[in-house]
C-alpha cells in the first residue's frame, strides 16, 4: 500500500516536475532541453499581453470571489428562515449552477448577453442625440466574466456556509439574544467568527475557480484575455517554454499562499475540521 | 395589545431583513441562470439564420438532427463513467493510505502532497501531459527500450489519463475525509471476532466510506461530462466530446439553433443520471449526508 502511494504522488508530480524543468531550459523548444537558463522568465515578465492577462485575472477572480462571499454568506444566513416555493427556488438553482457543465453556462450567458446587449444597443443608438456612430454601447468584458464567475462561486460559497451553520449550535444566537444583544451584535461577535473559516473556505475556492478557468471565461471574456485564455492560445501556436516558466510561477505564489494559510490557520483558535 | 403590536414589528423587520438577504443572490441566479438557460431552450426549437445565429422559429428539427453529434454524445457516455470508475480505484488506496495507515504527524503533509496540483494552472497541467505522451515523451523511451512503437497523444487512452490526473486529488479528499471520521475500532473489533482483514475491509472499511465514495464519483462525473479542454488538449480532435461539439457548433458552424439543441441534451443528461444516481445511492442508506445541498 505504501509502494502504491508513492507509485501515485510519482504520477502526481512527474508533470510538475517536467513543468518546472522546462521552464529553465535555454532553448526554445518545449521539448528539447538545451541547457540552464532563466531566460523565459525574463522573457514572461517583460511580455506586455502576459502582464496584461495576469492583471485581468487578478481584477477578475478578486472582484467575482469578493461579490460570491458577500452575497454566497447573506443568502446562507437568511435561506433556513424561509420556507415553501422561494426555499425550493433556492435550493433547486444552487443544485443547478454546480451541475450545469462550465460550458453550457459560458455559451448560455454569451447568448443571453449578446440578445440583451443587441437590444439595448439599438435603443442607445436611437435615443441617443449625438452623431449614431457615438453612442455608448454595451459589450463583453470585465462585468460579463465577473457575472459569470459569480455565479458558480455563489453556488459554491452557499454550500460551503450552510454546511458550516447546520454544524453549528444555535443555542449560543439565541442565548447572545437573551443577554440584550442587537442582531448585528450577535452577527458580529457569534455567528461570524463561528462561520469565519467557512467564509474564508468559500472565498478561497472562489478565487482559485475564477483564476483557474477557461471553460467559462473563453466564451464571455470579449476582449479581455485572461491568463487560462491566453495559455490557451499560446499552447495552440505551438509552445515556447515561457508557458511552463508562468506556470511554475503561477505554482510558487499559490503555494506560498497555501503554506501561509495553512501557518495562519494552525496559530489562530485550534480549527475545527474544515466544514467543505 | 402594546407588545403584540411590538412583536409584529420585529417580525415585519425580520422579514425584511430575510428579504435584503436573499436578494443579491436571488437576482443572480434569475439573471444569469434562469433567464439564459431559458433563452437557450428557446434557441433550440429555432432556426439557423443564413449567416449564422438565430432565427425565430418552432420546429423539433434539431432535436430530430440530434444523431449527428452520436459520436460526441457517444464518448462522453463512454468515457466520463469509465474516467470516473478509474478515478475512484486509483484514489482509493491512497486515501486509505492517508486516513489509516500513514502516521499522523505526515498525514496532513501528506494530503497538502495530494491538493498541490490543483493549484497549478490546470492548462499548464494537462499541457505538461501533451508533452509526456507525445511522440518525444514516453513513446519515445518504449521505443528506446526496444518494446516497440506505440501512439499515445490523439488517443482515447491519453484522454483517460488526461481526465484521471486532472480529478485524482478531487476524488482522494471525500473519500479520506470519511475515512478518517470512521472509528478505527470497529476494524479491530471485526478483526477480533475472527474476521480476516479483506472481510473486514468489505464488510466494514468499505460501507462505511460509502458517502465519501458517492460524493468523490459525483464530483468527477460531474465535471468529466462537461469536459472541453482534456479531449481538444490530448486527444487532438480526434476524441470528441460534447464539449468539444458545442464548440464547434457555436464558434465554426455557428449553428446556435442545433448547438442548443446539443447544450439541452448534455443538461437533460446530467441531471437525469445524477438524480437517479443520488437516489439509488440514498436508497441504501448511505448517501444521506451526500446531497450537494
Amino acid at each position: 500500500m505504501r509502494a502504491y502511494s508513492i507509485a501515485v504522488y510519482l504520477f502526481l508530480y512527474a508533470p510538475i516536475v517536467l513543468i518546472v524543468l522546462f521552464s529553465f531550459n535555454s532553448g526554445n523548444n518545449a521539448s528539447d532541453f538545451q541547457g540552464f537558463s532563466t531566460l523565459w522568465y525574463g522573457k514572461a515578465a517583460n511580455n506586455r499581453f502576459v502582464i496584461e492577462a495576469v492583471t485581468h485575472s487578478l481584477i477578475v477572480a478578486s472582484s467575482s470571489a469578493s461579490l460570491a462571499t458577500v452575497f454566497g454568506t447573506m443568502a446562507a444566513l437568511a435561506i433556513q428562515r424561509v420556507r415553501g416555493a422561494a426555499r425550493l427556488f433556492f435550493d433547486a438553482m444552487t443544485y443547478i449552477a454546480i451541475m450545469v457543465p462550465g460550458i453550457v453556462i459560458g455559451i448560455s450567458t454569451l447568448i443571453a448577453l449578446v440578445t440583451t446587449f443587441g437590444l439595448v444597443n439599438n435603443i442607445l443608438t436611437t435615443i441617443w442625440p449625438g452623431d449614431p456612430a457615438t453612442a455608448p454601447q454595451l459589450g463583453m468584458g470585465f462585468g460579463s466574466i465577473i457575472a459569470a464567475h459569480t455565479l458558480f462561486s455563489l453556488a459554491l460559497v452557499i454550500v460551503i456556509v450552510r454546511a458550516r451553520i447546520a454544524g453549528m449550535d444555535r443555542s449560543l444566537m439565541e442565548a447572545s439574544a437573551d443577554l440584550y444583544a442587537t442582531p448585528w451584535g450577535t452577527f458580529r461577535q457569534v455567528t461570524l467568527p463561528l462561520i469565519l473559516p467557512a467564509v474564508v473556505a468559500g472565498f478561497l475556492l472562489s478565487f482559485t475557480f475564477s483564476f483557474d478557468d477557461f471553460v467559462v471565461a473563453f466564451w464571455v471574456a470579449g476582449s479581455k484575455t485572461t491568463l487560462p485564455i491566453y495559455i490557451f492560445a499560446s499552447i495552440r501556436r505551438g509552445v515556447t517554454p515561457e508557458i511552463n516558466a508562468i506556470g511554475t510561477v503561477v505554482l510558487t505564489v499559490s503555494l506560498i499562499l497555501l503554506f501561509s494559510a495553512q501557518f495562519l490557520l494552525r496559530r489562530g483558535e485550534k480549527p475545527k475540521a474544515k466544514a467543505a | 395589545m402594546a407588545t403584540a403590536t411590538q412583536s409584529d414589528q420585529a417580525e415585519r423587520r425580520t422579514r425584511w431583513i430575510t428579504v435584503l438577504l436573499l436578494a443579491p443572490s436571488a437576482f443572480w441566479y434569475l439573471a444569469l441562470l434562469v433567464v439564459p438557460l431559458a433563452i437557450v431552450v428557446v434557441f433550440s426549437f429555432g432556426e439557423r439564420a443564413a449567416a449564422g445565429g438565430y432565427q425565430a422559429a418552432f420546429t423539433i428539427a434539431n432535436y430530430l438532427n440530434l444523431p449527428a453529434r452520436a459520436a460526441a454524445f457517444r464518448n462522453t457516455l463512454i468515457l466520463a463513467p469509465v474516467g470516473t470508475i478509474v478515478c475512484l480505484l486509483a484514489a482509493y488506496p491512497l486515501a486509505y493510505y492517508l486516513a489509516i495507515k500513514a502516521s499522523p504527524r505526515m498525514r496532513l503533509f501528506l494530503l497538502i502532497l495530494v491538493i498541490v496540483p490543483f493549484w497549478t494552472s490546470f492548462l499548464i497541467r494537462t499541457y505538461a501531459w501533451m508533452f509526456i505522451l507525445g511522440g518525444r515523451g514516453l513513446p519515445a523511451v518504449i521505443e528506446w527500450l526496444g518494446l516497440g512503437e506505440v501512439r499515445l497523444i490523439n488517443t482515447p487512452l491519453s484522454v483517460l489519463i488526461g481526465m484521471v490526473y486532472g480529478y485524482l486529488p478531487l476524488m482522494v479528499f471525500p473519500i479520506f475525509v470519511s475515512l478518517e471520521r470512521l472509528d478505527k475500532r470497529l476494524i479491530e473489533a471485526a478483526a477480533d471476532l475472527g474476521s480476516n482483514p479483506w472481510r473486514s475491509f468489505l464488510q466494514v472499511t468499505l460501507p462505511l466510506s460509502a458517502p465519501g465514495v458517492i460524493t468523490g464519483c459525483m464530483l468527477v462525473f460531474i465535471l468529466l461530462m462537461g469536459e472541453y479542454l482534456i479531449p481538444q488538449l490530448l486527444g487532438g480532435g480526434k476524441v470528441f466530446f460534447i464539449g468539444n461539439a458545442l464548440v464547434d457548433l457555436f464558434l465554426q458552424s455557428r449553428n446556435w439553433p442545433f448547438g442548443s439543441a446539443v447544450a439541452m441534451g448534455l443538461v437533460v443528461i446530467m441531471l437525469a443520471t445524477v438524480t437517479i444516481y443520488l437516489r439509488v445511492t440514498r436508497r441504501y442508506g448511505a448517501g444521506r449526508d451526500v446531497s450537494l445541498l
